[in-house]
């Protein structure tokens, strides 16, 4: 599926949008690891939460249940919150 | 035959990316090198003086959890850590934690090659045996029952975040070592940090609560003597404490301070070689705790016998309407015969105290707030 990773993230992945897998969006992250390492620590914590200030969007909708599941033809957004200063 | 000069260089941690600034042979002119990591929030960045060329610095952003960054070419490349400073899953029934940041990076014994400890926010303790690419949380401190109640919740920390510090390792025995939390006290293992004793005897606490519970102990910075390293001397939230070994009382040496200066502040730096000289640089810790230099007027202050007395050093400095102070890891010494100062202002400034502090020279402005700074001497 289609994920949109911010600039933040870029120096892992090297574009904006990028290709994984996961029956989950904690599958997926899972799958972003095994391609880019080091990505999900940055987003998400050694408990398995997502760190504050980040969000996922699934098809537009916001998730933050990493056990979410997913379709293979959804379009999840990892985005910054607002977060000043 | 003369040795070859050495050459200095400084590694300026803030909040916004870290800077280095290498400096001649006379420390007057510094070339920078920066920003790195621009945007990131670096709590510290330190030199292994065991190979001379390994730096690593703690990272996070406002967003991105947080990491550790390691360079083998002095801060030409960098790479990050393949495993940074996480905790563990819960035991012992307490509640789970995730690092929020690593906060302080210590090289480990000259004899352990590639081993670093950190500690982090909220307080943990790490180590790495492969020079900072994976690291380990040490279950003694980060899982014990007793330690997690001294260390209390995040709400119960510094503003930016409880915190694990002053870790130091006893040049004559790696498996010796103690550690300061902020708060939560000072603590010592003989045995490589599977076990630990609490060193707060002679601590004091603010007023009305009980010095014998450990947790309301905030040692602000430890240091240990190198010219003697059964000294050590602590700026505490509570005034500047020196404790000599096997003693376990610390003595309160701040007591001669200035009383309109007070003694409260953040960095504890020690001479490089001789064991009575110290230098502190005070803050004002008066009713709301303003946490800016003394009535405006910044300076440090110097002891030469063991904090008997103190000297007011501010040749150079603003004398007036100068509102910034130090962070605990802000200010150190380098080792070159007439060592001299170097701090790192709240206000983005970077400053050199030849001659030990006695004439200070502004090194560079209009950084961000500058977090961290250290020295390094380079071969």
């Amino acid at each position: 599926m289609k994920v949109l990773v911010p600039g933040a993230l870029r120096c892992y992945t090297g574009g904006l949008q990028v290709q994984a897998d996961g029956d989950t969006l904690d599958a997926l992250f899972g799958d972003l690891e095994r391609r880019y390492p080091g990505l999900r620590f940055r987003v998400v914590d050694e408990q398995g939460q997502l760190r504050p200030n980040m969000r996922l969007f699934v098809n537009g909708r916001g998730v933050r249940d990493l056990g979410h599941v997913l379709q293979p033809d959804d379009f999840v957004a990892v985005v910054l919150a607002l977060s000043g200063g | 035959m003369n040795s070859p000069p050495t050459r200095l260089v400084l590694l300026v941690a803030t909040r916004k990316g870290a800077w280095l600034f290498h400096g001649d042979s006379q420390r007057d002119a510094w070339t920078v090198d920066g920003p790195h990591f621009l945007g990131h929030n670096i709590s510290h960045v330190q030199h292994d003086p065991r190979d001379g060329r390994t730096l690593l610095a703690a990272a996070k952003t406002g967003h991105l959890g947080p990491t550790v960054f390691r360079s083998t070419d002095l801060g030409r490349t960098w790479k990050e850590a393949r495993q940074p400073p996480a905790f563990a899953k819960p035991t012992n029934g307490l509640p789970a934690r995730s690092v929020d940041h690593t906060f302080w990076l210590t090289p480990g014994h000259a004899g352990e090659r590639d081993s670093w400890y950190a500690g982090t926010s909220p307080q943990g303790l790490f180590r790495s045996e492969d020079g900072g690419v994976t690291w380990a949380p040490l279950p003694a401190v980060n899982d014990d029952t007793q330690f997690r109640e001294w260390m209390g919740t995040v709400q119960d920390g510094t503003p930016d975040g409880p915190k694990l510090h002053s870790i130091i390792v006893d040049p004559r025995d790696p498996a010796h070592l103690y550690f300061g939390m902020s708060g939560g006290g000072v603590h010592e293992s003989r045995d490589a940090g599977r076990s630990w004793t609490t060193l707060i005897d002679g601590m004091e606490v603010v007023g009305g609560f009980d010095p014998a519970t450990v947790t309301f102990h905030d040692p602000h910075c430890v240091r240990l003597c190198p010219g003697n390293p059964d000294r050590l001397y602590q700026q505490n939230h509570c005034g500047i404490y020196r404790l000599d070994r096997p003693g376990t009382t610390w003595q309160r040496i701040g007591r001669g301070m200035p009383a309109e200066v007070g003694d409260i502040g953040f960095p504890m730096v020690l001479h490089p070689r001789d064991p009575d000289t110290a230098w502190v640089f005070p803050m004002d810790g008066t009713d709301v705790w303003p946490r800016t230099s003394p009535d405006g007027r910044p300076a440090a202050y110097v002891t030469r016998d063991a904090g008997k007395t103190w000297k007011r050093l501010d040749d150079g400095l603003p004398r007036q309407q100068a509102w910034w102070t130090l962070k605990r890891q802000a200010m150190t010494v380098d080792t070159l015969p007439a060592p001299a100062l170097y701090l790192g202002t709240t206000s983005g400034e970077l400053w050199i105290g030849h001659d030990g502090g006695a004439r200070w020279v502004n090194i560079a402005r209009d950084l961000p707030e500058i977090y961290a700074v250290e020295v390094a001497a380079l071969a």
